[in-house]
């Protein structure tokens, strides 16, 4: 093992494996094709206890942390990103409750969460705030003991599917960014509906749907962490999250790269495997080379987070930006290996590449974790071991 | 104090197998070739495992204790730790020189010491066959050595409670529904579930935890009832047969059919008398 991975780690990663191979890989064209949620292989991953690992042992989790969750989450990537993405959705639905959450909060929601019997959804965006978070106009207003919401999230992955949803609302929309506030909603509350699933490029078995409040009553005890603090709680999840996007595309890419290569020894033109031409191996070695600099780093930056470290967002987002841009690149040269076959659906990696590009897009674009990026070097210079 | 009392005990026999179907036999001694090869579970008796899980889930509001239990050499321990990475309890091995060379009727013999050394057992869940040995016999020897009904072939099991269950079994032609009384023991066909996968925490406690080994002195059994000296078979030679399937439907009454059977049974000079 090149990783000198724990015994549990190891588990983790032939327990994935194991449903990739004999849950996921069978029926992944087909998923993709009619866009249905694979609901039957959520439910063996949560019987397998891999969403505890999102969780503190105190509510039926597994105590591990962010370097298992990037384990998990790329060895499901590397079967099915739809599969992987309703999974780290849920994280991603987690995660602000683990922050920002009370005592109560964690005892009342984490344990179904947990054992996976829940899904849970993260509602930021909406359809006129994307890379811009702060505009939301999702508003929360408080009516004795609950608060009242109104509006529209556009794009929630695990929308209709998931049992409790982490929405960002503008308590106080008059201070902007600074009004607004977190909110735990559970499906079946009046007047919380879903709207139209949309029909995507790829992830298409993954559910992305419209989360439609109109006068939504809301119990108050629901508020995470205090009213105002929703932006930082969305910025403190987005640090711990995007490695995993990272793990995602590291999977999908290593996934193509496999299929690349078998494919190359086994075309034969010309009279000899295709493997034998140059052209060939070098694109090969590119992909393997920029493949595992992507895992290091997605890697590295999981194990920073896990030590404790407080500044993570650069190097969150270094991981999420250089992985995605390495699955790119490496699923469209896997179809380029596969020449027109690559092209046809009978062979997975078009689809391995419809699927890589919305790690590119999701939990801040690439060019907004640029922006993230340099921002962080021009406040603390260049990252150096210290 | 209070203690929780198991309401409904489940014992599992399992057995380990080689992972290939590619089977090479030793001319010289006539036995399976073992070495380099990969040891698993038999696979119908994952099917087993997973129904004894899933009567425990179903059950949730009763005490459900499910115990895997194999009869083999020390690193049979393994399937035992494998059945525990799947939901099982606990796990006993039955291990001893003296179990060595035994055929299915010294098998049945020694894993119903064990059974009745477990005490109130109310259900006894084995695979339909094992894919080395292929009798499917050590199910229904054990429930008449244990005294209690057996079922084979069971494809679903549709109710169940301490005392009595019901279950549709799988035949050639037909499925057929069945109401029993517990204590029984059935055997299970791969239509009954699809096996899950491990869990983590079920691989975590699979690593840890302890697995009693019961030996023959343990068991109270004779020397002469285990093992090869228990067992009234000898495997003479072992080989790969043409396969050649020739059914024919026997027609008429009850009697009739008799008649013709025996007819034909005294053609192929397979019985004698009139
Ligand atoms: C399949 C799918 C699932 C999703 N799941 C979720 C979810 O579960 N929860 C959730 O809240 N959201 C989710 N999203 C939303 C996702 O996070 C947004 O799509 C993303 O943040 C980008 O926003 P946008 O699409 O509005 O693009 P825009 O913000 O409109 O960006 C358009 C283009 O402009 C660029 N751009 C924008 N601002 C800048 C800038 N300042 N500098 C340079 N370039 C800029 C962008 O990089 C991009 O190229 C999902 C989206 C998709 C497609």
């Amino acid at each position: 093992m090149r990783y000198l991975l724990t015994e549990e780690q190891k588990m983790i990663v032939d327990i994935c494996r194991q449903i990739v191979s004999e849950r996921i890989v069978p029926v992944r064209a087909e998923l993709d094709e009619s866009g249905t949620f694979p609901r039957e292989i959520i439910d063996e991953v949560g019987k397998s206890d891999l969403f505890r690992i999102f969780i503190p042992e105190e509510y039926e989790g597994m105590g591990t942390g962010i370097f298992e969750v990037c384990l998990a989450t790329e060895e499901l990537s590397r079967g099915d990103l739809s599969v992987a993405t309703s999974y780290a959705a849920s994280g991603l639905g987690i995660i602000p409750i683990l922050i920002a959450g009370s005592e109560e909060q964690k005892k009342k929601f984490l344990p179904g969460l947990a054992s996976g019997s829940k899904l849970a959804a993260f509602g930021l965006t909406e359809s006129e705030a994307g890379s811009d978070a702060g505009s939301i106009r999702t508003t929360a207003k408080k009516d004795g003991d609950h608060y009242i919401l109104n509006g529209t999230k556009q794009w929630i992955t695990n929308g209709g599917e998931a049992d409790i949803y982490t929405i960002f609302t503008m308590t106080d929309p008059r201070k902007g960014i600074r009004g607004a506030s977190a909110i735990i909603v559970e499906k079946g509350t009046p007047g919380f509906e879903f709207g139209k699933k949309e029909n995507k490029l790829g992830i298409r078995a993954s559910a992305t749907r419209e989360l439609i409040f109109t006068d939504c009553k809301v119990p108050k005890e629901n508020l995470l962490g205090s009213e105002g603090m929703g932006f930082i709680i969305a910025m403190k999840t987005f640090d711990q999250s995007r490695p995993a996007v990272g793990a995602q595309a590291v999977g999908v890419a290593q996934g193509a790269l496999e299929e690349a290569l078998n494919y190359s020894k086994i075309r034969k033109q010309f009279g000899t495997p295709i493997a034998s031409f140059q052209a060939i191996q070098h694109m090969l070695a590119d992909m393997e080379t920029n493949l595992e600099a992507a895992r290091a780093l997605v890697y590295h930056a999981a194990k920073v987070i896990d030590s404790g470290e407080k500044n993570v967002t650069r190097l969150a987002s270094m991981a999420k930006l250089f992985a995605s841009d390495m699955a790119m690149k490496v699923t469209i040269d896997a179809v380029q290996i596969l020449g027109g076959y690559g092209f046809m659906k009978e062979y997975p990696v078009e689809k391995m590449m419809r699927d890589a590009k919305i790690t590119q897009i999701y939990e801040g674009t690439n060019q907004i974790m640029r922006n993230i990026i340099a921002l962080d070097m021009i406040k603390r210079g260049v990252l150096q071991e210290t | 104090m209070y203690r929780q009392v198991i309401q409904i005990k489940i014992a599992v026999c399992m057995k380990q197998v080689p992972g290939t179907m590619e089977i090479k036999i030793d001319p010289e001694t006539n036995t399976l070739i073992r070495e380099g090869i990969e040891n698993i579970i038999n696979p119908f008796d994952s099917y087993a495992i997973e129904e004894a899980v899933r009567i425990k889930e179903r059950l949730a509001d009763e005490e459900v204790e499910v115990i895997a239990i194999t009869m083999g050499p020390p690193q049979s321990a393994d399937i035992l730790r494998e059945s525990i990475s799947v939901g099982a309890d606990s796990a006993i091995l039955l291990s001893d020189r003296a179990f060595a060379g035994a055929d299915t009727w010294a098998t049945s013999t020694t894993i119903a010491k064990a059974i009745n050394k477990l005490e109130d057992c109310r259900l006894i869940i084995l695979g339909k066959q094992t894919v080395d040995g292929d009798t499917g016999q050590v199910g229904p020897e054990l429930a008449q050595r244990l005294n209690i009904p057996f079922i084979g072939y069971v494809s679903s099991i549709l109710e169940i409670n301490r005392s009595k269950m019901k279950i549709k079994r799988l035949m050639e032609d037909r499925y057929e529904t069945f109401e029993i009384n517990l204590p029984a023991a059935i055997s299970v066909v791969k239509d009954i579930n699809i096996p899950r996968v491990p869990s983590l925490r079920g691989k975590m406690k699979a690593k840890t935890i302890e697995i009693p080994v019961w030996d023959a002195k343990k068991l109270e059994a004779d020397e002469n009832e285990v093992g090869l000296a228990g067992s009234y078979t000898r495997v003479v030679k072992i080989f790969t047969p043409q396969i050649k399937h020739d059914t024919r439907m026997i027609e008429g009454t009850a009697d009739e059919q008799v008649e013709e059977l025996h007819k034909i049974l005294k053609e192929l000079n397979l019985v004698s008398g009139s």
